[in-house]
């Protein structure tokens, strides 16, 4: 992850052919994450409210003996939150914060393949036509004909997970 | 583990400077003190003799100077005076400097030894006067007869591979005075069993010498660790001569048989004797052995549930059986971690020492508690802080010694550490005899500043608190050493850091203390687990009082006020339902666990009272960083996560909770 979150989008995803990414849905779309920063994949484990943090990173969960925050992307992007399902799943990333490699965990409604992507498909996120703030959006991939969204996780985790005093406004949990 | 042989040079040559240093700070206070001298030499000696041995050159040509001189002190021909004891001071901080950074700085060291053979030089011919610092009694002093000694070493069995030389110390022997050596020789095994390289030879000296013990001991101190020594004065002087066939040098060589079993007999001190049962362990390997434990702690909690829900009754018992060893081994692994605070406060003499000197002021440094002891990681931490609380009180707490004068004090002023262990905590004053705070001082900044309103009432502990805003500071004027203003904002910072707490409480024209409040560890509490709605958190036992029901009448008076009536005093209470945005409907008994945060006492209603349970406490992420209600969160029997409750700042936020219901009230009032 700490190379995508340095690198500037273009010259990460121009280079290689192709990348290998986790796909995962999050609601209706499709998201990708670049495989070598997933740690691994668990099923839905209890998780740990954290009373007023904000709704971002609002749960602790225990992976392996380690305490581990349970940030959910849906809320970066405006997404409906319905309650976890059967097919809801926890995937453990490691990513930078401010310098630091961190263990942290998302949740994705479900989690569909591992897959190659051809780079040269990836196409840079458009001014228009989207809803969520396009600079958590890297890019944007094509597969058959769905479109595939690369997040930009150091910009959703750095820019509002380590700096979250910037964000006191936001929604908290309970809220 | 380092193995670079100059790394473990460095590592000893701090150590051996520390002594150095606290020897001549003790000279200072205590010219005649019995020993320090020696202590002083002794380091000095060592440094000198590993500096040369792992190539320090610069290091070992300046102390072998250093030590020259220092060696009329030793002699007693110079007395010890506070002149002296800046002078060796500065040596000694050389000294650092060159081991360092070594090929630098190497003419800083000139002027030190010009004035220090100065100072040495000038009293030389001030005959006449008590060996000061005279060594141990059985010491003979030069000067005085000469005594008739038998020393009788082996040496260690890898000696000779090491390339010690028998024949030099011999000869360094005789050069004391005269001498008769012989060989024992009953060591040597039958000639299968011996090894070619090992030395089986036992030497008998019969020295006769004016030198004292020391310098005896001198000779083989790069060796004495490991050898066979022993120094004993002869009665009757000459007629004893060594006899190779003598009874009396072999039953001094039975006493202490195998070379390398038998450490430290009569010739040894016993400090050397000390550090020889204790070990040097690189700190991440205690950290590490600090988390498995951790881990096994949680495992045992876990496995403990387990067994509690079944009925197999022998697995109840080794359950309960690993219980206890896991929990003593809890205790052992923190006890490991943990180290007298001593050793800090050692650092602070020096400090003291040259601030007096800085600012011409008198000042007298006393400490008490170093025996306390604390996880070694809240010590590391503490140091900086402590050195801005010590400056400020030596700086802006102690007047001058003519406006002390005015006021009826001695000129002299004190500045006292003291370390107190309370509960599981460790308070940590430092108090002067200065003239206080000025609280209107401290009001009129603070309002000048914007931080209080201009006519409020703050009691004067919250005005104090003001001390360590950013940027404050009431000194007039700025001195070298403090008030900036920065510095106590950073101490209050990094004590906040470690979860303790910061008590300020001065009185005009008597002095300021400030005590430190931390905890013991950092590493695994003693928590009491309770239930707020669907969440379960963990209170740190040692912040809590007791446990009440709260009475229906005061549960069902939502708002307004909330107090409780605690055997006469009045307790606020928080609802942590409300602070936490509870959702689930309340318990019909709610509980108030009553806290202590510092000085005052706070109810937190909760849902219900789960038990008590061994915390290991792991930070949360800076994900969470804004999120200050919590120390840290831990893991439960069952494996799930709870959140360690931070009480100081719970209380905090619970404050600019009700500020904001209060103001939203008012609002719609308006």
């Amino acid at each position: 992850m700490s190379t995508m979150a340095t690198a500037t989008k273009a010259e990460t995803l121009k280079t290689g052919a192709t990348m290998r990414a986790l796909t995962m849905g999050l609601q209706d779309e499709v998201f990708a994450i670049e495989a070598e920063s997933v740690r691994e994949i668990l099923d839905l484990v209890p998780i740990t409210e954290v009373p007023n943090a904000r709704a971002f990173v609002g749960g602790l969960i225990n992976v392996r003996g380690r305490v581990v925050p349970l940030a959910d992307l849906r809320v970066m992007f405006g997404m409906d939150r319905p309650e976890p399902g059967p097919d809801t799943r926890i995937i453990v990333i490691e990513i930078e914060l401010a310098g630091e490699p961190t263990i942290a965990a998302i949740l994705a409604d479900r989690v569909d393949d591992v897959a190659d992507i051809e780079t040269a498909s990836i196409e840079e996120a458009p001014k228009v036509g989207m809803r969520w703030r396009p600079e958590y959006v890297k890019g944007i991939g094509k597969r058959g004909d769905d479109f595939i969204i690369f997040p930009d996780m150091g910009r959703i985790f750095g820019h509002e997970g380590g700096g979250g005093r910037a964000s006191r406004n936001e929604e908290r949990t309970g809220q | 583990m380092t193995t670079d042989p100059a790394d473990t040079f460095r590592q000893e040559a701090r150590d051996l400077l520390e002594q150095l240093e606290q020897a001549l700070l003790d000279l200072d206070q205590n010219p005649n003190g019995d020993g320090l001298v020696d202590t002083a030499f002794r380091a000095l000696h060592t440094i000198k003799g590993s500096g040369a041995m792992f190539g320090f050159t610069e290091v070992s040509e300046f102390v072998h100077e250093f030590e020259t001189a220092f060696d009329h002190v030793r002699k007693g021909r110079t007395r010890i005076s506070a002149e002296l004891v800046t002078i060796a001071l500065n040596a000694k901080d050389h000294i650092a400097r060159l081991i360092a950074e070594p090929g630098q700085n190497t003419a800083a060291g000139e002027p030190i030894l010009k004035s220090l053979c100065a100072i040495v030089d000038s009293r030389v011919d001030d005959a006449g006067l008590p060996a000061s610092g005279s060594p141990a009694a059985d010491e003979v002093k030069p000067g005085q007869t000469a005594t008739t000694w038998r020393v009788t070493f082996g040496l260690p069995g890898d000696a000779l591979v090491l390339g010690t030389n028998p024949v030099l110390l011999l000869d360094e022997l005789r050069a004391l005075g005269p001498c008769a050596v012989a060989a024992l020789t009953e060591q040597i095994p039958p000639i299968e069993e011996i090894e070619p390289e090992a030395c089986y030879l036992i030497w008998d000296v019969v020295l006769e010498t004016a030198a004292g013990r020391e310098a005896i001991e001198d000779v083989f101190i790069f060796l004495k660790d490991d050898m066979d020594l022993s120094i004993a004065p002869i009665e009757g002087g000459r007629s004893a001569r060594p006899s190779a066939t003598g009874d009396e040098p072999r039953t001094e060589s039975q006493a202490a048989p195998a070379p390398k079993a038998a450490v430290g007999n009569a010739g040894k001190p016993a400090a050397s004797e000390k550090a020889s049962s204790s070990l040097r362990v690189p700190a991440e390997r205690l950290d590490e052995l600090m988390d498995r434990v951790g881990e096994l702690v949680i495992a045992q909690a876990r496995l403990s549930q387990i067994a509690a829900a079944g009925d197999d009754l022998n697995l109840k018992s080794v359950v309960e059986e690993i219980e206890r060893l896991t929990s003593g081994l809890r205790d052992t692994t923190m006890g490991i971690r943990m180290v007298p605070i001593g050793t800090l406060f050692g650092r602070f003499r020096r400090l003291v020492h040259d601030l007096s000197d800085e600012l011409d002021k008198q000042v007298e440094f006393l400490t008490s508690g170093e025996e306390t002891e604390l996880d070694k990681t809240v010590i590391e931490r503490l140091a900086d802080p402590l050195v801005h609380i010590i400056r400020n009180a030596v700086d802006h707490g102690l007047e001058t010694p003519e406006r002390r004068g005015s006021a009826g004090k001695a000129a002299k002023g004190t500045v006292r550490l003291a370390a107190v262990h309370t509960g599981a905590e460790v308070a940590i004053s430092i108090t002067d005899d200065g003239a206080g705070l000025d609280a209107d001082r401290i009001r009129a900044k603070a309002e000048e500043a914007g931080l209080i309103p201009a006519d409020s009432t703050l009691p004067e502990q919250e005005l104090y608190q003001f001390i360590f805003n950013p940027g404050f500071s009431t000194a007039s004027e700025v001195t070298s050493v403090s008030g900036r203003g920065v510095g106590m904002d950073v101490v209050k910072r990094t004590i906040e850091g470690l979860r303790g707490t910061i008590d300020v409480s001065s009185k005009p024209g008597e002095g300021t203390t400030v005590t430190l409040r931390l905890p013991l560890t950092l590493a695994i509490i003693e928590g009491m687990l309770v239930r707020v709605g669907a969440g379960r958190y963990s209170i740190p036992l040692s912040a809590v009082e007791e446990c009440v029901e709260l009475p229906a009448s005061v549960a069902a008076r939502d708002r307004g006020r909330n107090f409780l009536n605690i055997r006469g005093n009045l307790v606020p209470f928080l609802r942590l339902r409300e602070l936490f945005n509870t959702s689930t409907s309340a318990e019909l008994h709610q509980k108030v666990v009553i806290v202590s945060t510092g000085e005052q006492q706070v109810g937190l209603v909760v849902d219900q009272i789960l038990g008590n349970n061994q915390t290991v406490i792991k930070s949360l992420s800076k994900l969470h960083s804004d999120v200050e209600t919590f120390s840290g969160a831990t893991i439960l029997g069952d494996g799930t996560v709870a959140l360690i409750l931070d009480v100081g700042h719970l209380v905090r936020f619970g404050h600019s909770f009700e500020d904001r219901l209060r103001s939203e009230q008012t609002g719609r009032a308006a």
